[in-house]
């Protein structure tokens, strides 16, 4: 494809609506990270893996239980599973680092990510999976003249649903308060006679649980491999970063400038997809180095 | 300063090691050597990256990328050109350093995470140039069958020439390390604002420390060349960056040697375990945690210096 030559009015309806179903898993991974750094202060490079486990536990399920009752089954218990893993991750190892220097926390999150990476390596081996979406979601609608695969339309509405119910959570729950108030203040917090490490272990597990179910909805529409973890990880610290440390919304905000840029690059300049996402994320930096929207410190 | 490297008592050690090292090829199997080649390339990479990390405090979370630099410059002046090998293997640290001065020119204007985040954005700009023109640097496949030296091109030869390059680059790292310039350089890690209220220009040593270290980086790229005649774009993936980073804090990110030490474990468990079983991440990442939760580690990495100071203690 030529440069300019694909900008009809169609092409780029559609690769909008791709740029925003991807954006919105983007979102689902990046806003579990974001509110891991934003409670705990923990740079959780492991978060990539769980994204992974993830998707390989909705194969499984899916494996199990045929395709359109184990897809559904799979949004459900590919997140509980990833969230049994970081629940035994954090009281195990986790809780008892808190106090370190952050980069061997980094160190920490590293070498866990090489144990998960291996341990899906040794549960699943090394082929390329695939999970069929449900009949409901196969197939294309037609959308400004140019097919939309149907599964998508599940993605735009999933990332709304999420997004408003992390916001309930942190808002509205006494949890999501705790949580908030341990963000700035954890000694305080814990001064006042709540079980902050309790606090840390209920709010990491919730944002690993983003991460397993933004793989169980990626699942459907990747091929599912060992390499998977790798690009998401660090395209969900730069729109955790791009969008404001800790804030939910910025997690929005960042995914959608990164998708779309990804998606409208792939347009104008299809040999080098991949530069213009990194290139709005330099100038973001560069413009508004501490995010676009207010981080939670 | 020279007097004071020669009284140091680890010199003894070293010269014993350096002799050693000396003697090995022609009584090991190749395999070992071919290793200790490789441990001595990563070793450059992590000990350049301990310049700006350990002694500058910066977040240097993209360093990978001015390895693959050097490595590519001199792929591709190798295969495209028809100028002496010598030039490709000067133009290779000129380029990475040159690419230091541009990308560390716009990160030093950021701190910290934000610093790192910067990086790793611009770096992976280049990565996914490099790993889509096709025309230009073989796209994902990379360049394969380089031509060397002759002097090089046995197993032998290239382990002393790398062996000698490591020597002299780390002779002249010692010396920047210990310079007046080194020592500011530190100073502006411990306490960038009291550098700043007594005239250093922080900002200025910053970027200075990050092209000194790209130059060493380009110069560890050049030798992959060597030992490999391949280079391939997962050199400017960032999990390399991060694995070497990762290097320098188990080494233990405020001593000299202590990266050189974290380059020999991770790649010699890499090279002996991954013979044995494809787990070998996982034996790694089982040795690091123990070693990271161990109290009298105190959490600066299997062998604490003694200027241990994180001082600054947090991402922001």
């Amino acid at each position: 494809m030529e440069v300019g030559q694909g900008l009809t009015l169609s092409a780029v309806g559609s690769q909008l609506l791709v740029g925003l179903s991807r954006a919105m898993i983007l979102f689902i991974v990046s806003a579990g990270l974001s509110f891991i750094l934003g409670v705990l202060r923990v740079p959780n490079v492991a978060h990539g893996s769980l994204y992974m486990i993830g998707a390989f536990s909705a194969y499984s399920v899916v494996a199990f239980f045929g395709s359109s009752l184990g897809f559904w089954l799979a949004l459900v218990l590919a997140p509980l599973v990833v969230a049994l893993i970081s629940l035994v991750a954090e009281r195990a190892l986790f809780c008892h680092l808190y106090q370190r220097e952050h980069l061997m926390l980094l160190l920490f999150t590293f070498a866990l990510m090489l144990i998960l990476d291996d341990l899906v390596k040794l549960v699943w081996g090394t082929e390329y999976r695939s999970v069929l979406a449900p009949g409901i979601f196969q197939g294309a609608v037609s959308i400004l003249g140019s097919p939309f695969p149907r599964y998508n339309l599940l993605l735009l509405a999933a990332g709304p649903l999420v997004g408003i119910g992390l916001w309930l959570l942190v808002n509205k729950t006494k949890l999501g308060k705790i949580s908030r108030a341990a963000a700035v203040d954890r000694e305080m917090v814990g001064a006042l006679g709540i079980n902050v490490s309790w606090v840390f272990a209920a709010a990491f597990v919730i944002g690993c649980c983003l991460a397993g179910l933004g793989g169980a909805l990626v699942a459907p529409t990747v091929s599912i491999n060992l390499g998977m973890d790798h690009s998401i990880i660090i395209e969900a610290f730069l729109i955790v970063i791009i969008g404001g440390l800790g804030n939910m919304w910025g997690a929005l905000v960042g995914s959608l400038i990164f998708d779309l840029t990804q998606a409208f690059g792939a347009l104008l300049w299809p040999q080098f997809p991949i530069v213009s996402p990194f290139a709005a994320v330099v100038i973001v930096l560069l413009l508004k180095p501490r995010g676009l929207l207010k981080s939670v410190w | 300063m020279l007097k004071q490297a020669l009284s140091s008592r680890w010199l003894w050690p070293a010269v014993v090691i350096l002799g050693l090292l000396l003697i090995l090829p022609p009584l090991a199997p190749r395999f070992y050597v071919y290793t200790l080649a490789l441990i001595f390339v990563t070793a450059l990479l992590t000990m350049s990256l301990n310049l700006v990390v350990g002694y500058g405090g910066l977040y240097q979370f993209h360093h990978g990328v001015f390895y693959g630099v050097g490595a590519y410059t001199v792929a591709l002046m190798l295969t495209k050109t028809d100028l002496p090998m010598w030039v490709g293997f000067i133009a290779g640290p000129i380029m990475a350093a040159f690419m230091g001065l541009i990308i560390g020119g716009i990160c030093v204007r950021l701190t910290r995470l934000y610093f790192a985040m910067l990086q790793i954005s611009l770096g992976s700009l280049i990565w996914a140039i490099v790993f889509r023109w096709y025309n230009f640097t073989g796209g994902d496949d990379g360049i394969h069958g380089i031509p060397k030296p002759s002097i090089l091109s046995s197993l032998t030869g290239s382990y002393y020439f790398i062996l000698l390059v490591l020597v002299a680059c780390l002779m002249v790292m010692y010396l920047i390390v210990r310079s007046p310039f080194g020592s500011t350089l530190q100073a502006a890690r411990d306490n960038p604002q009291r550098c700043e209220a007594v005239g250093v220009n922080v900002r200025r040593h910053q970027l200075v420390a990050i092209v000194i270290a790209t130059f060493f980086a380009g110069v560890a790229g050049v030798l992959f060349v060597v030992l490999e005649r391949s280079v391939f774009p997962d050199l400017l993936f960032w999990i390399l960056s991060l694995e070497i980073f990762i290097m320098c804090l188990l080494g233990g990110w405020f001593t000299f040697t202590g990266p050189m030490l974290g380059a020999a474990i991770m790649v010699a468990l890499r090279t002996f375990v991954g013979r044995y079983t494809e787990y070998w991440t996982l034996i790694l990442g089982g040795d690091i945690d123990p070693v990271d939760l161990l109290p009298a580690a105190g959490g600066d990495g299997l062998y604490p210096g003694k200027v241990a100071t994180p001082g600054q203690g947090s991402w922001w």
